[in-house]
């Protein structure tokens, strides 16, 4: 009897499921589809898996992968310091604080486009006031042609548009730590240094998780910045995965290959987070069993 | 260690503002152990934060073994403090905890080794020296903030504001025992912050008690229950508190609802001359019942609570509710007791304080 009462309980769930469905499993299941067949007009037939090896073995998005990879740690290796520093930096209370943190978030606030034209405008050599200052400055800057010059216009561009999520993740993370951890350390006559190693940083581990997290998977799929500012050029040397994917899938209409690829891309994504999440999880874990053990010496 | 001079002390946060602690004069000797003692909000954590340096008094000065060290900051008083939620650096192991106030003062590593060693030792902290400290109990945290203040040889003062707060029930006492051990071997000046009576009367050799940013009274545990200096002392200290009864003065007697309660000649001339509103004091466990055939003050019993050894009954004299404690082999006679109030434990206040030298003075 006990048993019946549950028996239709998972009619509850069914709205969820609905609408899970809707959004993400019917769109993706979609895409696999389309990863499987070839598609001319209106015909279709299966391929199998012959999307997946061609993306595979497709030199062009095999170097945009690596670009790819490459971006991301470099924003991540110079974001997550500088965020962490800005934070501490930041007033503690008062108007200043408020002031601050209106002029950090700014960036944050502007669409991913109009951060592009910003900085296409901002890094033109005729009018742009970064392009002329540099080039007046004897720097033949341009990022049309110079390869490098793209590159670290558009990691520059990224640091100003993201750094700031970083810096406010870091500042409440900050905040939180009770007043009584600073005294602790004023009284044990801890250096700056110190207070920072063994009490702000390791508080701020969570929220580091996050910050790391969260940029990656922004930065992994970044599109309309350097899409705007660059074109993707000069040549394709500024390319990411989400350009290609989209040439790809829309202007050259290559459907079954684009669906394919967009599962790699999606996976890689989930692979990358889920490792990261995990590693972090088990080094705690780690730790936690060290301590067991050095207790029982 | 240090004797701790509070000279002309008082604070206002906000200057012409009001008084969050009223100018005071004490002195708290080497080695004392001490509690403030009060309701939240008394100033009794805002004294504490001028001792270590954290609140900068508006007047006065703080002195420690005669130096002022008012303007002094935290680092430079050389204090210990334990919080009312444990501090420790979770990263590092309980040995890193504990020597870590003496490697920021660059002291000899063998040195440092021997040190944490014995106060771990002392802490019964020895076990989990190679632990890390995040993992550990509420109550070894609190041990081990407690010997990071008590790994300087020459800590001034170490300061507790309400360390017990987290601590299980079953542990606090330990813990309490635990501190009473170390105050007698190190004979340190600790000064304890609390609102529990208990933790203040069983720690502290004097107790602060403090209301609305004043202290009341510094005495022993006993003087605070022999003779509270305010009645707020007295309702405060001891359960239940102390009994007050509004009352006039006629000659050698005091007169409550009619009823002639004697008092001590001395304190009689006193309170006649200090004049303001007399209340009579005693406490619930000082008086007694009366012998058969000697006079006695009729009491109305409302109820009576067993507690094991003792018995409260909870009555009316005249129109004032009264509690006494009396032992629990005592008949109660249900319409009424009969009552002595020894006149050396009877008090008087006069608005509010008490009153001369009255009463014998006890320990």
């Amino acid at each position: 009897m006990d048993k019946r009462e549950y028996q239709w309980a998972w009619l509850m769930v069914l709205p969820v499921l609905v609408l899970v469905a809707f959004s993400a499993v019917i769109p993706l299941m979609t895409v696999v589809n389309y990863s499987l067949q070839d598609i001319l007009g209106r015909s279709s037939f299966f391929v199998g898996s012959e999307w997946f090896k061609e993306t595979l073995n497709n030199p062009r998005l095999q170097s945009a992968l690596l670009r790819q990879f490459a971006f991301s740690f470099t924003i991540l290796a110079i974001q997550i310091p500088l965020g962490i520093g800005i934070a501490l930096l930041m007033p503690k209370r008062g108007w200043q604080a408020s002031a601050v943190l209106i002029l950090i978030t700014m960036p944050l606030l502007v669409p991913w486009n109009v951060v592009g034209s910003i900085w296409q405008i901002f890094t033109r050599g005729d009018i742009g006031l970064a392009g002329f200052t540099i080039r007046e400055l004897g720097y033949d800057y341009n990022i049309t042609a110079n390869a490098v010059d793209a590159w670290v216009t558009i990691i520059i561009m990224d640091i100003w548009h993201w750094t700031p999520l970083v810096a406010l993740l870091c500042y409440s993370g900050l905040r939180s730590i009770p007043e009584a951890y600073f005294q602790a350390a004023r009284i044990d006559r801890a250096s700056k240094w110190a207070t920072f190693r063994y009490i702000q940083l390791p508080k701020l581990t969570n929220v580091l998780v996050i910050a790391v997290l969260l940029r990656f998977m922004h930065s992994f799929m970044i599109y309309a910045e350097p899409f705007v500012l660059t074109g993707g050029g000069p040549g394709s040397s500024t390319t990411f995965l989400s350009q290609s994917l989209a040439t790809m899938a829309i202007a050259q209409q290559d459907l079954g290959p684009s669906a394919a690829f967009s599962i790699i891309y999606f996976l890689i994504i989930l692979a990358v987070s889920y490792v990261f999440y995990v590693t972090i999880m088990n080094m705690q874990k780690e730790k936690a069993a060290q301590q067991g053990a050095g207790g029982a010496e | 260690m240090a004797r701790i001079e509070l000279n002309n002390l008082a604070h206002r946060y906000a200057p012409g503002g009001e008084y969050a602690l009223q100018p005071m004069q004490h002195v708290w000797e080497d080695g004392g152990a001490y509690a403030l003692l009060g309701p939240s909000g008394c100033g009794k954590t805002t004294l504490l934060n001028i001792i270590s340096g954290l609140v900068q008094p508006s007047e006065g000065q703080v002195l420690f073994d005669g130096v002022d060290v008012t303007h002094r900051s935290t680092e430079e008083r050389n204090i210990g403090q334990v919080f009312q939620f444990p501090v420790v650096y979770d990263t590092m192991t309980v040995f890193q905890n504990l020597a870590f106030p003496l490697r920021n003062r660059k002291m000899a590593e063998d040195y440092v080794t021997r040190r944490v060693q014995q106060v771990a030792e002392m802490l019964s902290l020895t076990d989990v020296l190679n632990r890390r400290a995040r993992n550990l109990t509420a109550d070894a945290k609190q041990k081990i903030s407690l010997g990071r203040g008590l790994v300087r040889e020459d800590v001034s003062a170490v300061l507790f504001d309400e360390p017990l707060t987290v601590i299980d029930p079953h542990l606090k006492w330990q813990l309490r025992r635990k501190l009473r051990e170390v105050h007698e071997q190190l004979n340190l000046t600790l000064v304890y912050v609390t609102h529990d009576q208990t933790e203040a009367l069983t720690f502290a050799d004097k107790v602060v008690v403090m209301l609305a940013g004043q202290v009341l009274q510094v005495g022993t545990p006993q003087e605070l229950f022999e003779r509270p200096a305010h009645t707020f002392v007295g309702y405060f200290i001891g359960s239940p508190g102390m009994n007050f009864m509004p009352c006039e003065l006629s000659g050698n007697e005091a007169l409550v609802d009619g009823e002639r309660i004697a008092i001590d000649p001395a304190t009689a001339v006193a309170a006649s001359r200090s004049g303001g509103s007399l209340q009579l004091g005693i406490r619930p466990e000082l008086a007694r019942l009366a012998a058969d055939g000697e006079p006695g003050l009729l009491l109305k019993v409302d109820q009576v609570e067993d507690l094991g050894e003792h018995q409260l009954v909870t009555g009316h004299f005249g129109s004032h509710q009264f509690h006494v404690r009396l032992d629990e082999s005592e008949k109660i006679n249900s319409d009424g007791l009969r009552l002595v109030f020894p006149v050396e434990h009877t008090l008087l206040y006069a608005d509010e304080h008490l009153v001369g030298t009255g009463g014998a003075k006890h320990g």
